[in-house]
């Protein structure tokens, strides 16, 4: 701002324009009223609350227009509640701006700073104290306290070792082995080939001795997707290709982006589409990515069929399933 | 016939006449054709398929070809069963109006006659899944809702939301709502594994456990909203446009009230 | 006894041990400016106190473990299976127990409402400069609230166990895996072990009833507290300076209409969760890492991150028997890390660009300040094509497009659209200017022409109330920085090239169109 323009002054505040209710004392009756009928209409708000907690069944269904069929002990509670709330405030706000002082009050702010004298001796006070402490001069004190609330700081770190085990090779190992048989999810059913149908699929997961308690820890790498096309539609390279049993395919079900369930197949296009991130997997080209984040085809089960015919795995995964993470080796 | 004939130049008579025509005429047909339909009961089974196979010829073998083998644009029918026929038809997919995406559900082109007729003639080019039948489908009786529950959430869920809203898929092809859906067609629809859906075979998922989806299914679709208006069931993402919209957005509304000068 | 005679004992009890009566008496008076804009921090707060109560509530029949249970309430869906006791409880609060879907409901649209808030809060802060000196510390308190909100309201969410949330989860454990070198130790003591456990929902269950609600109230505190001793801004005006304050006291009128907006926002929270439902659990079914519904989505606070880690480009790094995931990391932590970085150090930022280091007090009008309007717009254009992306199977399925068209969209998007917006907000900023200046100088279009004695037809224009003039016309524009490359002998300066920067910006964002001057308008009289 440039001292030779001269800025249009300021007119100040502008005069005071009175209520109807602080001249008429018929108005401010009337506001009276309209603050009262409010909290009345809270208070109808609030016996609703009761009623509706005790009376009404929860069980007890009514029509509402355009939202359908209403709980109506839910309803009846939330918007007694709603009511008896909100109409609290509407006559709280109401009373202030119609019958509670609306005159503009001027308030003076003042500079933050400090006096000058308060700063020196501010600054005076400090500089004694630490002087007295003798942190300036005693320099082993200095170093030495430095380095005891530095090592206490490690210990707390160290109490939390325990919240859990090192990963180890937890996450580069599943519950496949040779020979798992391949079994339903649910029902725990083993598999014959001649099962499927092209164009079907399955979730399946590894047989284990009791189904019953399978910890989810488990399923977390262990689903595994089987699908079925028809073994021309394959555009694998060989060692792929003899991975695959008659058409029937075998994937880790967990995305190799960031572990949701990839189950979601296409059956016209081959392709399965993650639905977290849109990542979309080529069945024909061994589970390649072809749109999306996911950097990783999804892990292939080598399956076969054992004697009756049962799908069974014949290696465990040659890669570890689900994310990445930097002890990965993914070449 | 005097008396009759006084009123001959009356105003009225010309509508009445015309409703009169058109009553006659609408009731005429009406009871000739139901002696028709009920007539295609007692048909034989050749004749059915020989009638599936006209309606064929002049509905589908434009695209299917003239004998179901398929084509560019239309898959071989050969070996579909009637199933397929009585899902794709019966919910109105097939016969196909726009062929860019999907084959989407509409009011069925052919009645239930029609309908049977031609599955009758596609089962029999080759043999393939075949309709369900009626006492086979009582999933008020047969069903586990909460089984069904469990195995829609593992093999329907992924595609069809988790409350068969329905959901996006690749390029613009989408898994429809299964709300409103006949069970006969959510069982095809499972076994027959239409366009991009896979097909559920029977020993995978057993038609037991196939009627206990239905069962969870139908109950979903009863299932009244029990906290409120349902948002469509999709989630978060109507949730917190609601929230935005009417939460923050009323509570603006009162702000400016509560700021702006009393009269 | 009179009600004022009690009143008077109590108060003296009071102040005998306490000495209130001093602080309280300047305190009760003290001037609260009044503008409808003011009153979206008081939204996150009421509903921060929404959220406490009734969390409490809920905390009474939950239970935060994930040990396995089977269902025998009265839901017939879920009859039977086998779920945590985390899901259990929260079918319980909703099914059996009165009022307890309504608290559940109340708990999730209070959290809803406390986020958008919060960024509405932040918003107007920002567009009026209002983080200006002496604010800066309250701005990185917020910015450090909004971004424990999103932390919280993600573990909370999280709670139930459900297959939604669950979902969640295991994203955030994959993040917390991809982090090089200690990512996997990190991800597996977590979870106490390989994801899922038993242990992450009792563990974020403490961070979210006890240690994060004792970090907000110590942030919202302090916040509050620099409010109250700082004082509050105002909108420039007639009457209204740098150095005062001009409102309404806080007895009555102030403490009667923020109270009543207090029960405004719980009554629109209780509203909204008795006709509109939230986060309906039992619908989603409990969570095993096997399952996965189509349309899976955080909520919306979380929503841009998703987008953001959707649109990412599949780039990881294989080398030497490591991976290390860009299309994690850098969607996920860098750009996040940088933004809000970037957010909380913006006051010190601008102070730089524009080398202002008073105090100020008056709010800016988002028009006489273009490139921090126009900035803001951008970085709000980034987070819209971002959440955008977060619900793009949603979007698809209902407006007839494909998750593919919008994702490539966004992928191009984010980088184009926010500059185009910048850009478009600047010169809307200065068209602005430009109106009201052609305001102040020829006063208001009326409509009404007048044909002149000669023929001439002219539109009347009224001129504007001195009020209004002023408040056109009260704005500072400083000039840009003065920061020569060599100084008066001609050698170059040291630090040329940052000054060279700090100039260049400092001069695109002194850019406007001259106020209208007392000059001006005494020259135009003549017309």
């Amino acid at each position: 701002m440039s001292n030779e323009i001269e800025a249009i002054k300021d007119p100040g505040l502008p005069a005071h324009v009175h209520r109807k209710a602080d001249t008429d004392p018929a108005a401010a009756n009337r506001a009276e009223r309209q603050v009262a009928t409010m909290f009345g209409i809270s208070a109808f708000g609030t016996v609703l609350l009761i009623v509706s907690y005790v009376f009404v069944p929860q069980d007890k269904f009514i029509f509402i227009p355009v939202m359908g069929n209403q709980n109506a002990h839910q309803l009846g509670l939330g918007l007694g509640m709603a009511i008896s709330l909100f109409f609290i405030g509407m006559g709280a706000i109401h009373w202030a701006k119609t019958l509670m002082p609306d005159t503009e009050v001027v308030a003076h702010r003042h500079e933050f700073r400090s006096p000058d004298s308060d700063r020196k001796e501010f600054v005076e006070a400090v500089k004694s104290g630490a002087g007295a402490a003798g942190l300036g001069r005693r320099s082993l004190i200095k170093k030495s306290l430095g380095a005891a609330l530095g090592l206490s700081a490690l210990s707390p770190l160290l109490l939390l070792r325990d919240l859990g085990p090192l990963p180890k090779k937890e996450l580069e190992t599943t519950t496949w082995k040779s020979g798992t048989y391949l079994v339903t999810d649910p029902g725990n059913r083993r598999i014959k080939a001649s099962d499927l149908e092209v164009g079907a699929v399955a979730q399946v997961l590894p047989e284990i001795e009791d189904p019953e308690h399978r910890k989810l820890s488990d399923i977390g790498k262990d689903a595994v997707l089987l699908i079925r096309l028809r073994p021309q539609e394959f555009n694998l390279e060989a060692d792929k290709l003899a991975m695959t049993h008659d058409g029937i395919i075998a994937f880790s079900k967990i995305c190799s982006h960031m572990g949701c369930a990839v189950a979601l197949y296409e059956q016209q296009t081959k392709h399965l589409l993650c639905p977290c991130h849109q990542s979309t997997f080529d069945v024909t080209r061994a589970a390649k990515v072809i749109f999306g984040p996911a950097a990783r085809p999804l892990p292939q089960l080598d399956i076969t069929i054992d004697g009756e015919g049962y799908l069974v795995a014949r290696k465990p995964f040659s890669e570890p399933v689900g994310p990445s993470f930097w002890e990965r080796n993914s070449q | 016939m005097k008396r009759l004939s006084r009123y001959r130049r009356h105003k009225a008579v010309g509508p009445f006449l015309l409703i009169f025509a058109l009553l006659a005429i609408g009731t005429t047909f009406s009871v000739a054709s139901a002696v028709t339909s009920t007539d295609t009961k007692v048909v034989d089974r050749s004749a059915l398929i020989e009638e599936g196979r006209q309606i064929f010829l002049k509905g589908c073998s434009s695209c299917h070809g003239l004998n179901a083998e398929g084509g560019q644009i239309a898959p071989s029918l050969i070996g579909v069963g009637a199933a397929s026929v009585d899902f794709q038809v019966g919910t109105g997919r097939m016969p196909m109006a726009d062929m860019s995406t999907q084959a989407m559900r509409k009011a069925p082109l052919y009645d239930a006659a029609e309908t049977a007729a031609l599955a009758a003639y596609v089962a029999s080019l080759a043999p393939g899944p075949e309709i369900p039948n009626e006492s086979s489908l009582n999933y008020e009786r047969d069903g586990n809702t909460a089984e069904g529950g469990e195995l829609f959430r593992n093999n329907c869920a992924m595609c069809h939301n988790f409350a068969g809203q329905g959901g996006a898929l690749t390029q613009g092809k989408y898994a429809p709502t299964l709300m409103g859906v006949d069970p006969k067609h959510i069982y095809e629809a499972m076994i027959t594994g239409p366009q991009s859906m896979p097909v559920f075979s029977d020993k995978t998922i057993t038609p037991a456990e196939k009627i206990s989806i239905i069962k969870w299914i139908k109950a979903a679709e009863k299932e009244p909203n029990l906290g409120g208006a349902s948002l469509g069931r999709v989630g978060p993402v109507t949730e917190g446009l609601l929230g935005w919209v009417l939460g923050l957005g009323i509570l603006i509304g009162v702000a400016v009230w509560l700021a702006m000068k009393a009269r | 006894m009179t009600a004022e005679a009690r009143l008077g004992s109590v108060a003296n009890y009071v102040d005998e041990r306490t000495g209130a009566a001093a602080w309280m008496k300047k305190n009760l008076q003290k001037v609260f400016p009044d503008h409808w804009s003011f009153l979206l921090g008081e939204v996150a707060l009421y509903s921060f106190v929404i959220l406490l109560l009734s969390g409490t509530f809920l905390t009474f029949w939950f239970d935060p473990s994930q040990r396995e249970v089977i269902y025998d309430g009265s839901y017939e869906p879920l009859e039977g299976l086998k779920m945590s006791a985390a899901y259990a409880s929260t079918l319980h609060i909703s099914f059996e127990v009165r009022g307890g879907l309504l608290m559940r409901q109340i708990h999730h649209w209070a959290a809803l409402i406390f986020m958008s808030a919060i960024v509405a809060h932040l918003l107007r802060v920002f567009f009026t400069g209002a983080f200006r000196k002496p604010r800066e510390g309250n701005w990185i308190i917020g910015i450090g609230l909004l971004t424990l909100g999103i932390v919280e309201g993600f573990l909370g969410y999280s709670l139930p166990d459900d297959l939604l949330s669950g979902t969640g989860i295991r994203i955030a454990e994959a993040i917390i895996q991809a982090l090089p070198v200690v990512g996997s130790y990190l991800a597996y003591f977590a979870f106490g072990g390989a994801f899922p456990g038993e242990a992450f929902i009792p563990r974020i269950y403490t961070v979210h009833v006890l240690l994060l609600p004792g970090a907000f109230l110590a942030l919202i505190t302090a916040h509050l507290m620099l409010v109250w001793y700082q004082k509050h801004t105002q909108y420039p005006g007639p009457g209204r300076t740098e150095k005062n304050v001009v409102g309404y006291p806080l007895m009555p009128t102030y403490m009667a209409k923020a109270g009543g907006f207090f029960f405004i926002v719980f009554g629109v929270t209780a509203f909204l969760a008795a006709v509109a439902s939230i986060n309906p659990i039992w619908l989603y079914g409990p969570y095993t890492p096997g399952q996965i519904s189509a349309g899976s989505q955080p909520d919306w606070y979380m929503g841009w991150l998703d987008g953001l880690v959707r649109m990412a480009p599949p780039l990881e790094t294989h080398a030497f028997g490591h991976t290390i995931s860009w299309n994690i990391l850098i969607p996920g932590l860098i750009v996040p890390g940088i933004l809000f970085t970037g957010m909380a150090l913006y006051p010190f930022i601008e102070s730089w660009i524009t080398g202002d280091k008073r105090e100020h007090h008056l709010l800016d009008r988002p028009r006489n300040a273009p490139n921090r309007t126009a900035l803001g717009a951008m970085s709000l254009t980034f987070m819209l094509v971002a959440l955008i992306n977060g619900g793009n199977d949603i979007i698809a399925t209902h407006f007839s497009l494909t998750i593919n068209q919008i994702m490539w969209f966004t992928r191009f998007g984010i980088f184009i659209l926010p500059p185009i917006a910048f850009v478009v907000t600047k010169r809307l900023c200065l068209s602005l200017q430009r109106a009201d200046r052609d305001l102040v100088l020829h006063g208001r279009e009326t409509g009404t022409l007048l044909r002149l004695p000669h023929g001439e037809f002219v539109e009347v224009h009224e001129p504007i109330s001195p009020e209004k003039a002023y408040l056109l016309t009260a704005h500072e524009q400083a000039p840009a920085l003065e920061l020569p490359a060599v100084d008066g002998r001609g050698v170059k300066r040291a630090g040329a090239l940052r000054n060279k920067l700090r100039s260049r910006m400092s001069v695109a964002n002194a850019e406007s169109v001259a106020k209208v001057s007392a000059d001006d308008l005494k020259e135009i009289e003549h017309h």
